[in-house]
Parts: C-alpha cells; sequence; structure tokens
C-alpha cells in the first residue's frame, strides 16, 4: 500500500495555482527527488503534504501515517545569530508531535537520533557555533525525531560545501537503506550524481513522476 | 539604609514594587520569544499605540486601563495579521503604528487639552498605579508563568523554527495570538510605570544580557526574568534616594546590566 496518494491535487496560494492535478503514490520506502526550475511549484508540494497549505482541489491520503508525524527540514532556519540554543534542546523538540513534556522515551529517541547522525558530542553545543554541515544533521536529527516513516527535506545540502554535501547525502541514503521513505527537494541537477529511486520532475510544460533511470535516459534523449 | 525604610513606608511605592516586579517579569519572559523572533518592535510600536489611547481616554474621560487595553491589543492583531499578508515590511507597519499613534495622542491633548501632564503617559509615573493595575498584574503573571510551565517547550520550537513546529502540529497561530495579546496587556500595565516612551526596554534588555551570559534557551529565560527583577529594584530603590524618573533610572540600571556583561563575554571570548 502507498504511503501517500496524491489524487487530483491542486495547490497555490489565494486561488492562483501552483500546481495543478497532481496524481502521485509515494510508496514505503521510495526514496524521491523532487527537481525543477525555481518557481516551479516544488515547495508548494511540500507544503501541501505536510497539510501547511490547503489544497484548492483534490486531496492527500495519508495510510498508516499521522500527518503531524512527517519529519521536514525546512529549507531555511532562520535563527538569529547569537539564538541561545542546544543541539540537544533542538533534537528534542522534534519529538513535541508526540508529547508535551520529555519523558525519558524521547529524551533516549533525541540521544539515539544524534548517534545515528554520529553527531552525539555535539550536543551541549550552541547551534550557532556549529558548522553548516552540522547544523543541517542536526536539523536533520530533529526531524528524524518526528518520525519514524517519512522524511522530507527542502534543499538540505544548500549553502554546504561539496564534502559536507556528500557526508550528507551519503547519511540520508543510509537513512532510506533503514526503510525510512524520503522525499527530498534538490537544485543539484547533476544528472549524472542523482540519488534515489524516483524522481520528480516540475517543469511548467511537463510534470515527470518515475525512475530516475527513466528520466536519466529521457534527459539523454533531449 | 533609613531611605529604603522609609520609601517602602508610602502605599504608593509598595504598589510600584508589586506591579514593577510582576511586569518585569511577564515582560522578560515574553522578550525572549520576541527578542529571538526578531519582534522586539512591537513593544515599541504598540506603546505608542498605548500612548495615543491613552490620551484619547483622558480627553473623553473614559477610564484609560479599559480603553487602551482593547485597543493595543486589537493593534497586535493588526500587526500579526498584516505582517503575514501585507507586502509591507514588519518593522515599517510598526514604524507607521507608532508614529501615527503618537500623533493623533499629541494632536488630541492639544486640540481639546488634558488636566494631566502628558509626560506622564511619555516617561511613566509611579503615582499612576492603581489596586486595579496590581490585579491584573498578578492574574497576568500568573497566567504567564503557567503557559511558560506547560507550553515551554513548544514556546521553544515555535521562537527557534515556526515553520518546523507547524509542521508536527503545533498550533503556531494560537501561540502567536497569545503572545501578542500578553504582550499588549505588559506593555499596557507597564506604561503606567515606565511610560511609553520606555516600556520596551523591559521587553528587550533582560533578553539580549542574558544571551551574553548563556547559551541554552532555559537559562536565557531564567536569567533574563532574574535580571529584570533586579533591574527593576535596583533602579526604582536608586530613583528614591537620586530623586530621578523612575522609568529612565531603570532603564539606564538595565542599560549598565548589559553593558557589564558585554564586556564580560567580549573578555571571555578573548
Amino acid at each position: 500500500m502507498s504511503l501517500i496518494e496524491l489524487k487530483d491535487l491542486t495547490l497555490g496560494y489565494d486561488n492562483q495555482v501552483v500546481l495543478k492535478n497532481i496524481n502521485i503514490n509515494i510508496e514505503d520506502n521510495d526514496f524521491i527527488c523532487v527537481v525543477g526550475p525555481n518557481g516551479s511549484g516544488k515547495s508548494t508540494l511540500i507544503k501541501g503534504i505536510l497539510g501547511l497549505i490547503k489544497p484548492i482541489s483534490g486531496k492527500v491520503i495519508y495510510n498508516n501515517l499521522k500527518q503531524n508525524f512527517i519529519g521536514y527540514m525546512p529549507q531555511e532556519t532562520l535563527v538569529d545569530k547569537n539564538f541561545p540554543a542546544s543541539v540537544y534542546e533542538i533534537v528534542l523538540s522534534g519529538t513535541l508531535n508526540n508529547v508535551n513534556f520529555y519523558t525519558k522515551k524521547e529524551k533516549d529517541n533525541a540521544l539515539h537520533n544524534l548517534k545515528i547522525l554520529g553527531i552525539e558530542k555535539l550536543k551541549d553545543k550552541n547551534f550557532c557555533d556549529l558548522s553548516g554541515g552540522e547544523r543541517q544533521k542536526v536539523l536533520l536529527a530533529r526531524s528524524l525525531c518526528a518520525t519514524s516513516k517519512l522524511l522530507i527535506l527542502d534543499e538540505p545540502s544548500n549553502n554546504l560545501d561539496s564534502k559536507s554535501k556528500k557526508d550528507l547525502y551519503n547519511t540520508i541514503i543510509k537513512l532510506n537503506k533503514n526503510n525510512i521513505t524520503i522525499i527530498m527537494i534538490t537544485h543539484d541537477l547533476d544528472h549524472d550524481n542523482l540519488i534515489g529511486n524516483k524522481i520528480l520532475s516540475l517543469r511548467e510544460d511537463e510534470i515527470f513522476f518515475g525512475s530516475t533511470k527513466e528520466f536519466v535516459r529521457r534527459i539523454h534523449h533531449e | 539604609m533609613s531611605s529604603i525604610v522609609e520609601m517602602f513606608s508610602y502605599s504608593f511605592m509598595i504598589k510600584a514594587l508589586i506591579v514593577g516586579i510582576l511586569i518585569s517579569l511577564c515582560a522578560s519572559l515574553i522578550g525572549v520569544s520576541l527578542v529571538l523572533k526578531r519582534n522586539s518592535m512591537i513593544g515599541d510600536g504598540l506603546s505608542h499605540v498605548g500612548f495615543g489611547a491613552f490620551a484619547i481616554a483622558s480627553v473623553f474621560n473614559f477610564t484609560p486601563i479599559y480603553f487602551a487595553l482593547p485597543i493595543v491589543i486589537i493593534s497586535s492583531f493588526l500587526i500579526l495579521k498584516l505582517n503575514e499578508n501585507s507586502k509591507l515590511q514588519g518593522d515599517s507597519l510598526i514604524a507607521i503604528l507608532s508614529s501615527s499613534s503618537l500623533a493623533i495622542g499629541t494632536f488630541v491633548i492639544s486640540i481639546f487639552g488634558v488636566n494631566t501632564d502628558i509626560n506622564n503617559y511619555l516617561f511613566g509615573s509611579i503615582l499612576s498605579i492603581s489596586d486595579i493595575d496590581i490585579i491584573i498584574s498578578i492574574i497576568l503573571s500568573t497566567f504567564i508563568i503557567t503557559l511558560y510551565i506547560f507550553s515551554y517547550n513548544k514556546i521553544f520550537a515555535i521562537t527557534f523554527d515556526e515553520k518546523f513546529a507547524k509542521s508536527i502540529g503545533i498550533n503556531t497561530d494560537l501561540y502567536n495570538m497569545l503572545f501578542a495579546i500578553l504582550c499588549s496587556i505588559v506593555v499596557v500595565l507597564g506604561m503606567r510605570l515606565m511610560g511609553s516612551l520606555l516600556i520596551s526596554s523591559l521587553i528587550i534588555f533582560p533578553t539580549l544580557s542574558s544571551m551574553m551570559l548563556y547559551k541554552n534557551f532555559k537559562s536565557v529565560v531564567i536569567s533574563s526574568t532574574i535580571i529584570s527583577i533586579i533591574s527593576f529594584i535596583v533602579g526604582l530603590i536608586s530613583s528614591y534616594i537620586l530623586n530621578t524618573p523612575t522609568g529612565s533610572t531603570i532603564v539606564i540600571i538595565n542599560l549598565i546590566v548589559f553593558i557589564i556583561l558585554k564586556l564580560i563575554s567580549k573578555i571571555k571570548s578573548n
């Protein structure tokens, strides 16, 4: 059974349509890269799946998944450069979809996710003192605390150097191998290095949703 | 020491102390979130709206607090809503509201005239604290402390990253609205004591000072309330001893604390 079904989904703002009649099934353990030029509706689609905007028409069906149990990593976290928050405080906040107060279970979950991403040593550090790559891992760990099924990542490699980018992608691939479904918006249109098993390409003239291999084949034919 | 004992033999001083401590506590708690979300100028804007409302209330003989409170709360909603939907930048919006309210207040006073000294509204007066202010301050501070105890983690999540907080089902709109209402009440109550030109300092200074000392949210929340209350008490006593205006003395104490902590943090980081 699909994890999420988008049925005739039309999304936009103030009735101005951005994406029209999207029909997609997201299967368990998929790794979908969402690509497309600026303004093509990538972030709008994600907001629609997360329920941050209401569909103009159509619907999003969640199977065995609650909407607020999706781990979301926003494109930018525009925090003050002196924001007083420790890594542990931030990662723990990912569990707030389930509880109001943290118990041992939530604390263990946060520590576990810090460990999985190899950043347990950063636990007591201030978020703003970290490098770009480390920050992204902290935000990824927070998203992991919110879900055990689906991660939605909005351009997670933005502003990262190539080494940190590679490191982050390897981590995401590892998570997918551990049965976490991934939807990732990416600007890295280097087609030889596309990751994931499926591509959703949003272009004005055409929307493509299919296997990565098929996408690459089409691109080479164009 | 004898002047301190003498100071608290006056009932208006006791009232000012109680209301001041409670307002300092509330302002610092709300301030942490407002400052970190870069919304600290909301307090400043609302206090100017408060001035306009107080001026109109005085001219038409309305009870100032009952008239000003709903006006300031409505203005805070307006700022929130227009901030979300308008093409105007948040700070321009606050500037427009702020200067317009100040202008309307001054205009109304100059046309109709009032018995009260306009300086009381601008720079505060400890003599204007009433029993109603004490009751509202106690209710307000009880509510804010309860809110912080029960929703502390959610307040942190919203302050740090509102988009993420929304995605995990936290009702961010409700919290933003709640903070706008609470900020309005703090401003209206506090401006009687501090004045409309100075009340926003109670919201901003304690958080900024605490951030010089601590690098995690919980410590900043706790220390900002402590700094805020101590600065208020020291400011109130100093103003009595030095015979200076209470509001400005409290702001100067807050400024001194901020400068000292900034220097300490600079020395530490070097």
